[in-house]
């Protein structure tokens, strides 16, 4: 779906973003895109859909080099940025003029999605508030139905409820042609809709990732206090919050602040465990 | 659906699950929600909920009709009970041991207490007049 092979890219020599930076998805699961700000996280995602150009190595969407923005691939890939732009007409008319090039549009399920986030069809799109208007970008973003969706920070700017709706629709919406990725610095929101974790740290991916294997591979606790076996430890008030092997093989659950805490301080136990088991993802580390 | 802090999500369904065949509200040879309507409706990617109906498909409580769907097993209730059995004396009942010794509570006063809960649970009437 997604091919990059040691990608260099950079807004100025002097300060590269990504280096040798290489990166293989799947279809049939939703990636999560951790990264720190200014980590880069919005500019892999324009690599791929092709609104970055590689300086160096290569870029493939569905098999064709993305900067090439093909008509065909266009029609099958829908990036939808962290600051939605919406023109000034409603959202029939958007849909009508917009829909037209997706060729797999799925109108009842945007008819659906609306419903469930509650967003007034008829309204023209500018005068609903944001988070609004982020919702109808997600709930057109989804019913486009293209095998490859970007979303870039999209639970940014919606409420309480309209996470949980989002979680339920991306949730329903997965099927295993498509691959969908979703980049966010808000982990809670996002932990259980996951599969795979692939974390940006230092010019490139420190971690490619599925959540079940890292279960079985890792254990998380809170301990009054971290010893030896510690992968990683963390104080908090409850004890050290801890990273170590999985030695019972029963997997638990993983805590992906604290893992992600772990990678981007680069604590080396963690990074060498995690490199010496073998694992079918790459590159891990 | 609230997911606890330390246990596998797909093992969190598999309980809810078990929980609902237990109850009766997924009665045997019904065929239950598809992957993709539970992850929907728990809000947790279907990959997840794949693993949870493959994992009660080899623990024998649900089936899958190829094209069709996931149905609950005909004796879905025993292999949870089983399931569930199996699991409180391996996981849950070592945790209580760790918290006796820690605590130094011994087994008489254990089993004193659980008489007094089971007589509890039998008689709920005479129990609230004493």
């Amino acid at each position: 779906m997604v091919r990059i092979r040691n990608l260099h890219f950079g807004y100025s020599r002097k300060h590269p973003l990504f280096q040798n930076l290489s990166l293989t998805l799947e279809q049939g699961h939703i990636y999560g895109l951790l990264g720190k700000n200014g980590a880069g996280k919005s500019t892999l995602l324009k690599n791929m859909v092709g609104l970055a150009f590689p300086q160096a190595g290569t870029c493939e969407v569905l098999g064709q080099p993305a900067a090439k923005r093909l008509p065909a691939v266009l029609a099958d890939l829908f990036f939808l940025p962290e600051e939605v732009y919406v023109p000034g007409v409603t959202a029939a008319k958007f849909v009508a003029h917009t829909a037209g090039f997706y060729p797999a549009f799925d109108h009842e399920a945007l008819a659906r999605y609306l419903a469930e986030f509650e967003v007034p069809a008829q309204a023209v799109l500018p005068s609903l508030s944001f988070g609004q208007q982020k919702k109808f970008m997600i709930a057109f973003a989804l019913a486009a139905n293209t095998r490859l969706l970007v979303l870039d920070e999209p639970t940014n700017g919606l409420d309480i409820p309209s996470k949980a709706q989002f979680r339920k629709i991306v949730a329903s919406a997965l099927t295993e042609e498509r691959c969908l990725i979703i980049s966010t610095h808000q982990v809670r929101d996002l932990e259980s809709l996951i599969d795979t974790v692939l974390v940006l740290h230092g010019r490139r991916i420190v971690l490619n990732a599925d959540l079940g294997d890292l279960a079985e591979r890792l254990t998380f606790a809170t301990v009054p206090e971290a010893d030896a076996t510690a992968l990683y430890a963390e104080e908090s008030v409850r004890g050290a919050q801890v990273i170590r092997p999985n030695r019972s093989g029963v997997p638990g659950r993983v805590d992906l602040e604290l893992l992600f805490n772990a990678l981007v301080s680069e604590a080396p136990a963690l990074t060498h465990h995690l490199s010496t088991q073998p694992s079918a993802h790459e590159p891990v580390l | 659906m609230d997911f606890k802090e330390n246990e596998a999500i797909y093992l969190q369904i598999a309980g809810y699950v078990s929980e609902l065949i237990l109850r009766g509200k997924w009665p045997p040879d019904s065929k239950i929600p598809s992957v993709r309507e539970l992850a929907g409706d728990l809000q947790v990617n279907p990959n997840t909920v794949m693993r949870t109906y493959e994992l009660l498909q080899s623990q024998e409580v649900l089936y899958n009709k190829r094209g069709i769907g996931f149905f609950v097993a005909p004796a879905a209730v025993q292999q949870v009970q089983a399931a569930r059995r199996e699991r409180f004396l391996t996981q849950e009942l070592p945790e209580v041991f760790g918290t006796m010794l820690l605590l130094g509570i011994e087994l008489p006063e254990v089993q004193r207490r659980y008489e007094e809960f089971k007589h509890a649970q039998l008689h709920p009437i005479s129990h609230e007049n004493q």
